[in-house]
């Protein structure tokens, strides 16, 4: 799987799918439509900040709250590459997962990277590197089953094959 | 070492004689839910699947429910591309407006789930059907195409928590009492990918009603099910309501728990959660002067008949507060209709309050009920997150139906027994 570099965004703990994509968008299903509005409501200003292949750091219980898969897919088309956080809440697990994006959990690397930072993620060996302070962090493995999921890119493609 | 009710119910579904916390599994499905929000993205997803065709016309419930009747155009394309899929599958239940409901009201209510069953649904409330003795939890909506092609969803075998409820409870304190209570004492994550089994001697004094709120709210404590065992009441319900033969399912004695709480019923107190996380939990007497803008009585969580009964109870004869906008939505026709005859309709007309046709509407934002810049609402929905009414800075308190329908005459938080 193909490593992940960039910019850091950092968030806090309980991060919500309702600040992640508020309801008021979700009467569209357009990933390009839907990352215009990608968190919107913790930072109005993150879509104008957001560059191709940037990385979100949050703490606790990621992606808590309803189970629209929109919010991974307005991460994902908003050009985020890769999210770390201490842990995630099970249906974002899954949707992350599902739909192809990268997520690792570490609660080093999510108490100690800054806001900022310049990080690598080697997905193949769960190596986060936060090249701003030259520190490495162990992600958590995923399990054979779920590596074949991200490795077909998604379930869709895993039912396929 | 034995099983929980929850590991043997996925046993079975996987065809397993055992499975354990951590192990990862395919299990078949009786059913597969999806919503005006959550289905169109799984149908988008499904016609990228070489095999499009569903597994069980039977098996899938399509609830037309979050934006219906539709509040803009784009939510009406949404609609019209389910109503669509669902002619050309010719799925037997799929809720248009005039038979829809709120999905987790409605399903039980038309007999769908059934005791041991293994149910999904691309809505985070689908733990609801626990309070049946059920296994069903909220997915994504590429698991629900999945689950509608294929019959099957992976699962990793959740651990659990014990929740031991005892004692009878006192008048007003209701099913949200008891799980805002529990919410406030694990945390939005103290149950993460985790079962809450409810068990012990208490269950006795609560209600399917009470039951369903519960288990509604295991994923705002982050659970991945929660579940109660199967008892008289339980099968009196089914039977009214369902043709299917229920299978119970009981955790071994020797069933693993990481952890066990015990909740004396007896002691609880009408319980709020404060802006803006349902951990952010007080009881009415801590509340203070809150005053509030609006009160919102319904919702997936709170809409069922008896919600709608004790709201009436409390309003009948009175005005709501002056300048106060009170909003009761009856979660299912069914629901709207029985509370027209028993008079609870009337009741909340003459009071002051509007009555809606089902939908979530305010619950997440959508429409009927958007708080603006710096207004408060007591509601007896689910989620207080920032700006999930409305703007960013409102502020939602979850509370009972007695609560919200005290507060609807005071314009405050107000305790249930003062008014």
């Amino acid at each position: 799987m193909e490593s992940a570099k960039g910019i850091v965004h950092k968030f806090g703990d309980n991060v919500d799918t309702d600040v992640i994509i508020p309801a008021r968008y979700l009467n569209s299903s357009d990933p390009a439509e839907l990352a215009k509005h990608c968190m919107e409501d913790i930072d109005k200003d993150f879509v104008n900040k957001v560059k191709p292949g940037d990385i979100i750091v949050a703490e606790k219980n990621f992606g808590c709250g309803s189970s629209r898969e929109h919010a991974p897919i307005a991460i994902k088309a908003a050009g985020v590459s890769c999210v770390i956080a201490e842990t995630f809440a099970r249906i974002f697990y899954r949707n992350a997962i599902n739909i192809g994006l990268p997520i690792i959990e570490s609660r080093e690397a999510s108490e100690k990277i800054k806001e900022g930072d310049t990080v690598s993620v080697d997905f193949d060996h769960g190596i986060i590197t936060d090249e701003t302070t030259g520190e490495q962090f162990k992600g958590q493995a995923f399990p054979e089953f779920m590596q074949k999921l991200i490795d077909a890119g998604g379930l869709v493609n895993y039912i396929n094959s | 070492m034995g099983m929980t009710m929850t590991q043997k119910i996925l046993a079975k579904h996987a065809g397993l004689d055992k499975v354990e916390a951590g192990q990862l599994i395919e299990a078949n499905l009786d059913l597969v839910l999806g919503n005006d929000i959550t289905s169109p993205v799984a149908i988008h997803e499904m016609k990228k699947l070489k095999n499009q065709e569903v597994f069980d016309k039977d098996k899938i419930a399509l609830v037309m429910d979050h934006f219906v009747p539709n509040k803009d155009i784009k939510s009406a394309e949404h609609v019209k591309e389910v109503r669509e899929f669902a002619c050309e599958k010719c799925i037997s239940n799929f809720y248009d407006v005039g038979q829809m409901g709120i999905e987790h009201a409605l399903l039980p209510e038309k007999g769908l789930v059934v005791a041991g069953d293994a149910v999904i649904g691309a809505d985070s409330h689908t733990c609801t059907y626990g309070a049946l003795g059920a296994f069903s939890t909220g997915v994504g909506s590429t698991d629900m195409a999945a689950g509608m092609a294929t019959g099957k969803a992976w699962f990793k075998v959740p651990s659990a928590i014990k929740f031991i409820l005892t004692g009878k409870p006192a008048p007003f304190i209701s099913g949200k009492d008891i799980i805002l209570h529990i919410i406030g004492m694990i945390g939005v994550d103290g149950a993460l990918y985790q079962s809450m089994e409810f068990v012990g001697d208490g269950l006795q004094y609560l209600t399917m009603d009470d039951r369903f709120t519960i288990a509604n709210m295991a994923i705002e404590a982050g659970g991945k099910n929660g579940i109660f065992p199967v008892d008289d009441k339980t099968l009196e319900y089914i039977s009214e309501h369902s043709d299917r033969k229920p299978v119970v399912y009981e955790a071994d004695p020797d069933a693993e728990y990481t952890a066990e709480y015990t909740i004396d019923l007896s002691q609880l107190r009408p319980t709020v959660s404060f802006p803006h996380l349902p951990e952010n939990t007080k009881t009415v007497d801590e509340a203070g002067d809150v005053e509030i803008d609006q009160v919102v009585i319904g919702s997936c969580t709170n809409g069922r008949l008896s919600d709608l009964q004790i709201a009436a109870d409390i309003l009948k004869g009175k005005k709501v507060k002056k300048g106060l906008r009170v909003i009761v939505i009856p979660a299912t026709q069914q629901v709207y209709l029985d509370a027209m005859e028993a008079g609870y309709i009337k009741t909340f007309i003459e009071a002051g309050a509007v009555v809606s046709t089902p939908t979530c509407g305010p619950c997440l934002g959508g429409y009927m009920g958007i708080l603006a810049s710096g207004e408060k609402c007591v509601s007896t929905t689910n989620r207080n997150f920032v700006g999930r009414m409305g703007a960013t800075d409102s502020e939602i308190y979850l509370a009972s139906p007695a609560v919200a329908a005290a507060s609807a005459l005071t314009g405050k938080i107000t305790d249930p027994a003062t008014v």
